[in-house]
């Protein structure tokens, strides 16, 4: 009886870890952020575009709001680029960029060339905000409620897809919450 | 003798490797108790963009950040534990190459013990049984 028992209970289980862990679909290099249900990093950083101009994610207290993490360098947020600059057309909720280990001029070239869906851009100049908000990449997009605390975050290129099924959802939700 | 000479070059190239650490435009810091803390809390912090690199060892832009904050926050006397609480609350506990003991990691820090005792279950049994088979198949005593 247990030379039965013993290798079919041994494959059943085997079989159960790798439908989880070669689960194509998974990203192994997302990781779980530990900021989600806690409050957001304060930042007050200069605008890519307008130094003289500041932009800090205390004046948004009270909004829900998305915070998007790219730069000139990453290939990835060229490709979620469509989908900001359609998102922002829907004007559900004000997207804040964070241009992270990039420079201004070409930051700012890449939002005149490829357009600007974003209310402001903070320039994370030496990378500090990016570790306070625990940024390992780009792009990574951050949702923040009225009360100031990360809802969720988004590693990877954004979609339409992806907006309509995890976003839109917990913004109605934040919303309904008396945020 | 030279057999000396191959263990000399591999001591050498073990000290090599070991020297592959990442060099940062600050240098060592200047009190030696420090730069060991540094080298200790930077080793046992992961590189998230590498993943299975230290951000002792990784060249990786993060890293270097990741560096610059250990080295500030020594330098402002900050225990080796509100460094580690510092990255752990931003970047989790994967963070960390040594997670810390609690219950959603105990098997993690309990599989070694588990399997260790399973193999002594089984060579115990193993022995057991052996013990009690006929010693009919020992070889016979004398010339065949």
């Amino acid at each position: 009886m247990w030379k039965f028992i013993v290798p079919v209970g041994a494959f059943v289980a085997l079989a159960v870890l790798f439908a989880f862990g070669l689960n194509p679909n998974r990203d192994i290099h997302a990781l779980p952020s530990p900021l989600i249900g806690k409050p957001a990093p304060l930042f007050k950083l200069t605008d890519v575009i307008d130094p003289a101009r500041e932009v800090s994610n205390g004046a948004l207290k009270g909004q829900v709001y998305v915070l998007n993490v790219w730069g000139t360098w990453c290939v990835a947020c060229r490709q979620e680029h469509e989908a900001l600059l359609a998102i922002s057309q829907q004007h559900v909720v004000p997207i804040i960029g964070l241009d992270y280990m990039d420079q201004r001029d070409k930051a700012k070239q890449w939002l005149s060339q490829l357009g600007n869906p974003y209310e402001a851009v903070a320039f994370d100049t030496d990378g500090r905000t990016a570790i306070d908000w625990g940024v390992y990449g780009a792009p990574e997009t951050f949702l923040v409620d009225g009360q100031g605390r990360v809802l969720y975050k988004f590693i990877s290129a954004m979609t339409p897809e992806i907006w309509e099924h995890e976003f839109l959802p917990r913004i109605s939700a934040a919303r309904r919450g008396g945020a | 003798m030279s057999w000396l000479k191959v263990i000399a070059a591999g001591m050498l190239m073990a000290a090599a490797a070991a020297q592959g650490a990442a060099i940062d435009a600050y240098g060592q810091l200047e009190d030696p108790a420090l730069q060991a803390r540094f080298e200790h809390i930077t080793q046992d912090l992961r590189c998230l963009v590498c993943q299975n690199e230290s951000i002792a060892d990784s060249n990786v832009e993060l890293a270097a950040d990741l560096r610059r904050q250990v080295r500030e926050m020594l330098l402002e006397n900050k225990s080796d534990d509100a460094i580690f609480k510092f990255m752990t609350d931003r970047y989790g506990d994967f963070v960390r190459f040594n997670p810390p003991l609690e219950p959603k990691t105990l098997l993690i820090w309990g599989a070694p013990f588990i399997m260790l005792a399973v193999g002594v279950i089984i060579i115990f049994r193993v022995v057991r049984r052996r013990s009690r088979m006929p010693l009919d198949d020992e070889p016979s005593p004398g010339p065949m």
